[in-house]
């Protein structure tokens, strides 16, 4: 506990860590390229992408089936849906019940998931439910919901619901209940309350373990949002591939099948950005690996 | 069987931070403390020394407040022990440190739960940082650190809410052997310069008697305190001298023939 030993350690630290500069790498041709180097995550996907959609379009020229475009087709076809705006119009429609599922999964989601991973006695009462949910087929639940709720908005936002909320509650709870004991001793010995143990030791224990649950969740909402708009009532991005497809336009298909992917990728990085401010050292590691 | 009586050592001449008396606890079937008694000397470092499965642990969070005895009072100056309190803090075997906390907040998060003011507290926090060597690494993570380091921060958090009694669960079991030295260095330092009572848990002997003003040898099943050793002529030593001292050596051989018998 001297400043010597102290030094020493910062030394260690400092040389331990490699030169960020040193051109470990050449391009194509042979040439050293640093920006490469610096830049080799954002590189690979852009080639693993090029890679797919490459052969998205070999497929597509085959062609491996009548109904299958090719890739530059079908981003002609999106394209021209994005100019004339008829994307947006159904976003606006198929966002509706896909963001306010989300928004209730998530909340209610993590508040009942918390519930029961504190409580036994929720635990009891509420796993089951959502186990249940888990494995219930929902294609086959879908005109039950119907009954009930007509065609409306609300049977869409449950179909999200049912989608996404056992994931989210199952994992939450996992994460409450799996938090390491001494972090809550030590909360405890340092005169935490309830409130602050809950609060400032489990919720962002657990909170990797939540996000990755949200994370499926919200996939798994997308999924929801889909087959709503295809078994209920076509409107919005379900109603275009539906369509597209009763009059053979299957550029148009592949299209908003492929919008719908990109927009489920990019929500899925927000999430991760949101992550990643609110928790910054959980990214890291765990002290106690 | 007769069950051995125990016997607290007198200590007449220094005042009792904490004692516990009559402590039993058990958990479902298993007895793991016995009418235990002992008493834990101001200013000096006591540690709880036994095989495993002999309570000590135990103990230690009894004292704390974490656990809650059967039967029998635990006072600290002269309080009687309802839970957590402000004139204890505890430093844990794994660390405890909140992986998504900064070294400063970790070391702050013992005042931030005591409702100290933010400014007040990371000044606080930053003296007993570099108190314990680590100087620099104030918006490190956890993770970025060494073991040893790791628990640097975790007796800088004990320190820094200036508690009167200081509880460690083997602090040093989790740190590779040469960091162990120095920490127990350090240790004799701090029980030197600090007014404060340590209650020590270990499961090494040698350790025990190198840093201990007071040893209380514990047998298991169920648990009690067997002997009171005070090596008393080691803590005049310099710290260098204290492992080739005679009465060093004997000590430890000592308390290996009592215990002996005890590790399966």
């Amino acid at each position: 506990m001297t400043d010597q030993s102290q030094r020493t350690l910062a030394t260690a630290a400092s040389q331990g860590r490699p030169p960020l500069t040193k051109p470990a790498r050449r391009d194509f041709f042979g040439r050293l390229t640093p920006a490469l180097v610096k830049h080799r995550p954002l590189v690979l996907k852009l080639v693993s992408a090029a890679v797919v959609f490459g052969a998205w379009e070999i497929a597509g020229r085959i062609p491996v089936s009548y109904a299958f475009p090719t890739f530059i087709e079908s981003m002609a076809a999106l394209w021209s849906m994005t100019v004339d705006g008829s994307l947006f119009v159904a976003y606006g429609e198929t966002l509706k019940p896909l963001v306010v599922g989300i928004l209730i999964s998530t909340f209610i989601g993590v508040a009942v998931g918390m519930w029961i991973g504190l409580a036994k006695w929720a635990d009891w009462l509420f796993s089951p439910i959502f186990i249940v949910m888990q494995a219930a087929p929902l294609a086959a639940l879908i005109p039950l919901l119907v009954m009930i709720y007509g065609i409306g908005l609300t049977s869409k936002v449950f179909v999200v619901c049912i989608m996404a909320m056992p994931v989210i509650v199952l994992n939450t709870a996992g994460a409450v209940r799996n938090t390491p004991s001494s972090f809550i001793e030590m909360g405890q010995s340092f005169l935490a309350s309830r409130a602050e143990v809950i609060g400032k030791i489990i919720l962002p224990a657990a909170s990797p373990v939540i996000f990755s649950g949200l994370r499926l969740g919200v996939s798994a909402g997308f999924i929801g949002a889909i087959l709503a708009e295809l078994k209920i009532t076509p409107t919005g991005v379900g109603d275009i591939i539906s369509y597209s497809r009763s009059v053979a336009d299957y550029a148009s298909m592949y299209a908003a099948i492929f919008s719908i992917i990109v927009l489920a990728v990019v929500f899925l990085n927000l999430l991760e950005r949101i992550e990643l401010t609110l928790f910054e050292g959980n990214a890291r590691g765990y002290a106690s690996d | 069987m007769a069950m051995p009586q125990t016997k607290p050592a007198p200590v007449a001449t220094t005042d009792i931070a904490v004692s516990a008396r009559s402590v039993s606890k058990t958990y479902g079937e298993t007895e793991a403390l016995r009418d235990m008694t002992i008493e834990f000397p101001r200013g000096q470092l006591t540690s709880l020394l036994g095989p495993s499965g002999c309570g000590k642990t135990t103990l230690l969070k009894i004292i704390a407040g974490l656990l809650e005895p059967n039967s029998g009072t635990i006072e600290v100056n002269g309080k009687p022990v309802t839970g957590p309190g402000e004139d204890r803090a505890f430093v844990f075997q794994d660390f405890a440190l909140l992986p998504w906390a900064s070294v400063m907040r970790n070391v702050a998060f013992g005042l931030e739960l005591r409702g100290v003011a933010k400014s007040e507290r990371e000044a606080i926090a930053a003296k007993y940082i570099a108190d314990v060597g680590l100087k620099g690494f104030e918006k490190s993570f956890p993770h970025e650190l060494s073991g040893g380091m790791r628990q640097r921060v975790g007796l800088a958090r004990a320190l820094s809410v200036n508690a009167d009694v200081l509880l460690m669960d083997e602090p040093f079991s989790a740190v590779d052997e040469q960091t162990r030295r120095k920490f127990q260095e350090d240790l004799l330092s701090l029980v030197q310069n600090e007014n404060k009572t340590f209650i020590f848990v270990t499961h090494s002997i040698e350790e025990a008697v190198y840093v201990s003003d007071q040893i209380a040898l514990l047998l298991p099943r169920p648990s009690r305190v067997s002997e009171i050793i005070r090596p008393s002529g080691l803590r005049m030593k310099d710290v260098d001298n204290i492992r080739r001292d005679p009465e060093y050596l004997d000590t430890v051989d000592r308390i290996w023939a009592l215990l002996r018998s005890y590790v399966e």
